[in-house]
């Protein structure tokens, strides 16, 4: 195939992986408000969760059920739904930004364990032999076949998520955002609600973890490093617009287009500059996340926009 | 005993540290109202600075701790006028976002001009202190008691400034009540100042501190955000004296944690010890009056 195309491929898979984490915090963060910066804890704990059902049995770890891939990716959800469940139990009481430490808490004690787990996780070696989806279609089918299945469940939760924006309870949630006291008022249980909404990202952000780890056919506590896998999905999110459901995906492709930009421009470095690309690319997200906060906070798709043209659509209903 | 007391010693190197650190997050977060997430990677910046004029200009580390905490204060101002300042005006979660914006930028720089590399101040081993005690002996390392006795000093030199100087006394009145402050005709913009100066002074000795009792490297102040976080909260956001005690106990606690669970799981320590102060304790365990 063509090594052009071959890399399209790979792109839209990858940027399809990070549109689906880009949607699950926009649940979180977008609509309700709730400040997670440990995203890779649930990536990670998805991913594993997936691994550990699907692959081989080993010797030198748990798990390795040799399980079919769907019931490692609805492991994966459930998992991590039920990581956030106690995780948000204890502290969605919490305020915004004590929150935001109490995750990247989780974050640290979820790498810790996986690590130092060896029976479980195989520590640092990670576990390789991930079986892939469509492994019987040849490289080139496979790859596709994946990209396929990644736009797919894009598809999916972003059907998923604008309907559940759209409903009552999106409006609930938006509401508990701007305004905490008046929701209690008007009788709604605010916790109960952010509970939902946080649980309801963490399994979509386990299901990208589950993607990512079979696309990949390896997962160790390295494949998942807060910087590309918490950072760079707020990059997303808040570029793209934080609460539209269409900027949290155009944000995920944009900002993925810039970053793999960003690693052809770094391969042309001398080589003694080039152990230092990572660094270069960790200050770009940096930058990218400072420029956007000041210069366009609301993202390039507005959530007035997504306001003004739910309005227009309800009154064209009326009129009909 | 003697390895109880031991953890204790390495529990109040530790705590001096996450003191240094606590006191200036806990600071600008009283005072100029949000999370700020890059602290550590000032702490960092801080230890950097310090290194070139340690190992590069030769200087001897006392005399690098205050050229490096002004070197690292101009960079903290330089960011608060460039991005801080002008998002002051919205909700104090976008300047959370954006200080993790800063977080990564001052650690991308760090990396680019230090290198990747764990480096440290002085080669070779230092050869510790042994103290026979009862059933063993208890060992301290000369860095240790730099680390502690730099610490005191630096306490003792704030409670001084808080108690006895104008804008000391401002600075505690701008975080107990920033309304009543204003009304009282302090000048806001001049504690905002005095805020970074302080608090980022203080975070950058902590870090030289912290490459100090083992090695530098470009996340050293990233992976003490959360027990500094720890010890701030415990204290009690907004009270200086609060920071000490949090980071103190948070410091103890980590170290002497040991004795029960595996040591790889340290940093879990302080991050139980703030979720339990959060749910029980919201407003830290020394709530009330601050001063």
């Amino acid at each position: 195939m063509d090594p052009l195309l071959n890399y399209a491929i790979f792109f839209v898979t990858i940027a399809g992986i990070y549109a689906v984490w880009s949607l699950a915090l926009n649940v979180q963060w977008g609509l309700t408000g709730l400040f997670n910066i440990g995203i890779v804890a649930f990536v990670a704990v998805g991913g594993y969760t997936s691994v550990l059902l699907t692959v081989e049995p080993s010797a030198t770890f748990g798990g390795g059920l040799g399980l079919p891939l769907a019931v490692g990716f609805i492991g994966a959800m459930v998992t991590s739904a039920i990581l956030a469940l106690l995780v948000g139990l204890i502290t969605l009481n919490l305020r915004a930004d004590y929150l935001a430490i109490a995750t990247i808490g989780i974050a640290e004690i979820v790498r810790l364990f996986l690590k130092n787990e060896e029976w479980l996780t195989n520590g640092v070696r990670g576990i390789g032999g991930v079986p892939r989806a469509f492994a019987d279609l040849g490289p080139e089918g496979l790859a596709l076949a994946n990209m396929v299945l990644v736009l797919l469940c894009v598809l999916i939760v972003f059907l998923l998520i604008e309907r559940a924006r759209r409903a009552p309870w999106g409006r609930v949630l938006r509401a508990i955002r701007e305004n905490e006291l008046t929701v209690l008022a008007s009788g709604k249980t605010v916790k109960y609600f952010r509970l939902q909404a946080f649980v309801l990202g963490a399994a979509i952000m386990g299901l990208g973890g589950a993607l990512y780890a079979h696309f990949v056919g390896f997962i160790s506590p390295e494949a998942f490093e807060p910087l590309q896998t918490t950072f760079l999905v707020w990059v997303m999110l808040i570029a793209g617009g934080s609460g539209n459901t269409k900027g949290a995906v155009l944000g995920a492709f944009i900002i993925w287009a810039i970053w793999s930009g960003s690693q052809i421009v770094t391969g042309w470095l001398p080589p003694e500059l080039a152990t230092q690309a990572g660094a270069l690319r960790m200050g770009l997200i940096g930058l990218l996340l400072v420029l956007v906060l000041l210069f366009r906070n609301e993202g390039l798709l507005s959530e007035e926009d997504q306001r003004r043209a739910d309005i227009a659509r309800e009154a064209r209903n009326d009129g009909r | 005993m003697a390895e109880l007391l031991q953890l204790v010693i390495f529990g109040l190197v530790l705590g001096s540290i996450l003191t240094l650190g606590a006191i200036g997050l806990s600071l600008t977060y009283g005072i100029l109202k949000f999370a700020h997430f890059a602290h550590g990677d000032f702490m960092t910046l801080g230890a950097y600075f310090a290194l070139s004029l340690v190992v590069t200009a030769n200087l001897p580390l006392l005399v690098s701790i205050p050229i490096a905490a002004l070197a690292t204060l101009i960079v903290a101002l330089i960011a608060d006028r460039l991005i801080y300042r002008r998002l002051r005006r919205t909700r104090p979660v976008i300047l959370l976002i954006a200080s993790v914006g800063v977080a990564l930028m001052l650690r991308s720089a760090v990396q680019l001009i230090w290198g990747p590399n764990v480096q440290v101040y002085a080669q070779g081993i230092q050869l510790p202190y042994v103290i026979p005690f009862a059933d063993g002996a208890i060992r301290i390392k000369p860095d240790h008691l730099i680390i502690m006795g730099g610490a005191l000093f630096l306490v003792a030199s704030l409670h001084l400034f808080l108690q006895r100087t104008r804008v000391g006394k401002a600075m505690r009145a701008m975080s107990d009540n920033p309304d009543l402050a204003q009304v009282t005709g302090i000048d806001t913009e001049k504690i905002v100042l005095w805020t970074w100066g302080i608090g980022i002074a203080m975070a950058a000795a902590g870090g030289i501190f912290a490459g100090l009792d083992s090695q530098l490297h470009p996340v050293l102040g990233w992976r003490l955000l959360l027990p500094v976080f720890a010890a701030a909260i415990l204290g009690g956001i907004g009270k200086p004296y609060g920071a000490i005690a949090g980071g103190m106990t948070i410091g103890l606690a980590q170290e002497l944690s040991t004795l029960v669970i595996s040591p790889d799981y340290k940093p879990a320590v302080s991050f139980a010890i703030m979720v339990l102060v959060l749910i029980f304790r919201p407003r830290g365990i020394f709530a009330g009056r601050s001063t």
